[in-house]
């Protein structure tokens, strides 16, 4: 049988009219799809739009309460990830499922061989994870700790595991959400590779820019309905984009920058590291009406800069200076005197208390000052208006001041941020990927409000992970690699392979984390 | 001060303090594998009482010492199916469930000593295990005694040491048991299901530290009392983490521990009541907290120790 994915391709997998619940919440209607063998196809769709539950299903992490699986021709039977497994199925979660303290060959063979056996075989696995990774391009030492890895190292690990196992069927779960520009490169050349060799791969993701190059055909996911199938060839990405969000896609204009004088400047300053990379002597420098962009792998030092910005990390060395003065002692309080507005990384873990009331989070940075308190005691009143305000103004879906945060969804959860953050037009705004894991919707509203505060003359620093955003948004851009920093780039100065490059450590020089 | 020093040097101080190991080796190694499957076990304590009664108690009744071992391993894994059941698919605190299985286990042996053996006023005893001296190996000098002259339980301590070690390092069992402690998705995406392996490692561990407590029923002392335990689940915790969750390094911790109790048992002796002697008995948990203090910090604990994990939650 040969690889080519003509209409006369067999079909592996089919799902029809999978229906999930979550209580009230459907976040699968009736969903049909099918895979012929040789064929990427790419489900495409905003956060919670099911893509994942709906592989989660396939995969038998949950159960579907209607519908039906066939692998190969044959049913599969739900909630079993072991049938799943044995029937060809392999999947690559977008959060790791790799046991960090074990090795590359312990995480690959755990569970393909019998349980009560004294032997694990481990020669044998060793070779043919060797042979695989030099078949598929993922090389990696069968014997290294996980720990030792590099993110796209450990994808590559993942992606082993389901071909040691003779998957047919791959799952990849928004692969590209953790790689370099270089590393995505090299994951496509290894799909394109097991398509060759006759595996299917369903590619799950919300990057149009990355579902046109990989896939076949396209199958877009909204509000957990099917919103409809393409042929990659035949689809324009204006109405992939459509499609996914429903309607016309929200742009925002971004005017060129009117820099003003420096606001806000780190002068060689080192840290202590926060999991990450500590910093290493970097010089930096926001200034006004300007939107300065950090670009980084993740766990590179933005950690440590944004709670030293924030004054949650001392520095060692170095100073900190504020409109040009020297900040002595710099903590919390005194960032938020200074008129630092911070959006900070996790809005669940440092960003808002989740079983505390709008009211109580919105004021949680402020209800010292006398416009929430008096001798000691809070004025609600005050509390619940402020609360009001943001929810007026910032458009967040909640019922009342009272709602408990926790039931908010990540996109009213972060206007509620940005609306305290922004409250009294700060000068100096941390944003610290101030649009992870939003739809495209809420990440236009997020970037219009960081561009007025940009254009009203403060001074943003933008810390993502995500380079479209950080080119988007960034007048100035700075690449951080283990704790120092590039030089800076202007807008459009460089191409995505060329920062790609810099976010590696090519280019870093010793010299150069004295960023101007 | 030069005979403080020559203790080392006597058979018989290495002897007790193998012997005071023993049972420390069996409970370390039975809470190493529930903390590596990701399952803190605070029940030590309560299943050691249980295990030391239960097996003690078959003997008396007229049973073999090794039926006895057996059903006190029994007893254990019984208390961890319930420790088990009630941490892993229920999810419970591990904590406020471990203490509570502690007192559940402890208070029920009591009460049921009382209930079989109302009449007596001074404990009932047994014929304990005796040692047994393997031909060649005990004749080394100092060393050889001490290792080589004991029962056949502290021989079964040490197999269980080199059991343990190569069951995670060499088979695919112990290879999930490390997983599940160190991330389940990763065992769950791989086809083998968390609760399974669990409770599994719950229940074996559980066996494992009963035996630890029938050591002290039926070799080292020959009847049952209360308050026997005395703590000794509690410190194979510490022990757990200052040997960094691995079966080497956690013997070498608890004959460690062993020798320095043994050792201020003959100091106390020798210094004749010029010191307090509880400052001798206070030693060995000191010098515990300082080696802990040192060795541990940098300790890698297994990641999901004490997480709960739920299959399909969002």
């Amino acid at each position: 049988m040969d690889a080519n994915n003509g209409p006369e391709a067999e079909t592996v997998l089919r799902l029809s009219g999978i229906t999930k619940r979550f209580g009230p919440l459907v976040a699968n209607d009736a969903i049909s799809l099918s895979l012929k063998r040789g064929e990427v196809v790419a489900l495409l769709g905003e956060n919670g739009a099911g893509k994942t539950t709906l592989m989660n299903i396939l995969f038998g992490h949950y159960t579907a309460d209607e519908g039906e699986i066939e692998v190969f021709g044959k049913t599969l039977p739900p909630g079993d990830p072991h049938a799943a497994l044995a029937a060809g199925i392999g999947m690559v979660h977008q959060h790791f499922t790799l046991a960090d303290q074990m090795t590359v060959l312990e995480n690959i063979v755990l569970g393909t061989r019998p349980l009560w056996s004294f032997n694990l075989g481990k020669s044998a696995a060793r070779d043919k994870i060797r042979r695989l990774a030099v078949d598929y391009g993922l090389e990696v030492d069968p014997d290294r700790m996980i720990t030792e890895l590099s993110v796209g190292e450990r994808q590559r690990v993942e992606i082993l595991k389901a071909l040691y196992r003779e998957a047919r069927i791959l799952i990849l779960d928004e692969p590209t959400a953790v790689l370099t520009p270089m590393e995505t490169e090299a994951l496509f050349a290894t799909l394109a590779k097991l398509v060759a060799a006759g595996l299917s791969v369903i590619f799950i993701s919300h990057k149009l820019g990355e579902v046109q190059a990989v896939s076949d055909r396209v199958v877009v996911l909204r509000g957990g309905k099917l919103a409809g199938e393409r042929k990659t060839s035949e689809a324009t990405r204006r109405e992939l984009a459509e499609l996914m969000v429903g309607g016309q896609l929200p742009v925002n204009k971004i005017g060129p920058a009117s820099p003003r004088n420096c606001l806000f400047e780190l002068k060689g300053v080192s840290t202590r590291s926060l999991g990450g990379a500590a910093l290493k002597q970097i010089s930096m420098q926001l200034r006004g009406g300007e939107i300065t962009g950090l670009a980084g792998i993740s766990g590179n030092g933005q950690a440590a800069l944004a709670a030293l910005i924030s004054g949650t990390l001392e520095s060692v060395e170095g100073d900190i200076l504020v409109h040009g003065e020297k900040a002595e002692r710099w903590s919390p309080g005194a960032a938020l005197e200074r008129g630092l507005g911070r959006i900070p990384e996790d809005r669940h873990a440092t960003g808002m208390i989740g079983d505390m009331s709008v009211a109580e989070n919105v004021i949680s940075e402020a209800y010292r000052s006398p416009r929430f308190s008096r001798f000691g005691f809070l004025n609600w009143k005050a509390a619940a208006d402020f609360a009001t305000d943001i929810i007026k103004a910032y458009d967040v879906k909640c019922p009342s001041p009272d709602a408990r945060v926790r039931l908010l969804s990540g996109g009213n959860m972060q206007k509620l941020i940005l609306g305290r953050a922004l409250d009294g037009d700060p000068d100096i705004i941390l944003a610290s990927q101030p649009t992870r894991g939003l739809d495209v919707g809420a990440v236009a509203y997020v970037h219009a409000r960081l561009i007025e505060a940009r254009d009203r003359g403060a001074a943003v620093l933008l810390i993502s992970e995500d380079l479209d955003e950080i080119q988007t948004l960034s007048d100035r851009i700075l690449v951080i690699h283990r704790g120092q920093l590039s030089r800076p780039s202007l807008r459009g100065e460089l191409s995505v392979m060329q920062l790609g490059e810099l976010m590696a450590g090519h280019g870093h020089d010793e010299g150069a984390s004295h960023a101007a | 001060m030069n005979e403080a020093f020559e203790i080392l040097f006597t058979a018989s101080f290495w002897v007790a303090a193998i012997r005071i190991a023993s049972p420390l080796i069996f409970a370390t190694m039975g809470e190493l594998i529930c903390e590596r499957a990701g399952v803190l076990n605070l029940g030590i304590e309560g299943i050691m009482v249980a295990g030391a009664f239960s097996g003690w108690f078959t003997v008396y009744m007229g049973g073999d010492l090794w039926t006895g071992v057996l059903v006190a391993a029994l007893t254990g894994a019984m208390f961890g199916l319930l420790h088990g059941f009630l941490t892993v698919p229920l999810g419970l605190s591990q904590h406020v469930t471990g203490i509570g299985i502690t007192l559940l286990a402890a208070s029920l042996t009591y009460f049921t000593y009382r209930i079989l053996l109302p009449e007596v006023s001074s404990p009932p005893k047994i014929e304990p295990f005796q040692p047994f001296a393997v031909p060649v190996l005990s004749d080394i000098p100092v060393l050889g005694p001490a290792l080589f002259n004991q029962t056949p339980l502290t021989y079964l301590a040490y197999f269980t040491v080199a059991a343990v070690a190569f069951v995670f390092y060499r088979t695919p069992v112990g290879v999930a048991v490390r997983a599940v402690g160190e991330n389940p998705s990763a065992v769950e995406a791989q086809g083998i299901s968390v609760t399974a392996v669990r409770i599994g490692a719950v229940m074996v561990g559980s066996a494992l530290m009963a035996i630890g407590g029938a050591f002290l029923t039926m070799s080292a002392f020959n009847s049952f009392f209360f308050e026997m335990i005395n703590g000794r689940g509690w410190i194979a915790i510490a022990l757990v983490v200052f040997g960094s969750w691995r079966p080497g390094k956690a013997l070498i911790g608890a004959i460690l521990f062993a020798a320095f109790d043994a050792y201020q048992v003959r100091l106390q002796q020798i210094t004749g009541g010029v010191i307090p002697y509880q400052i001798f008995l206070m030693m060995p948990f000191v010098l515990s907290i300082v080696a802990l203090v040192v060795v541990a910090r940098r300790a890698t604990y297994p990641k999901a120790l004490m997480i709960p994990y739920q299959k399909g939650e969002r």
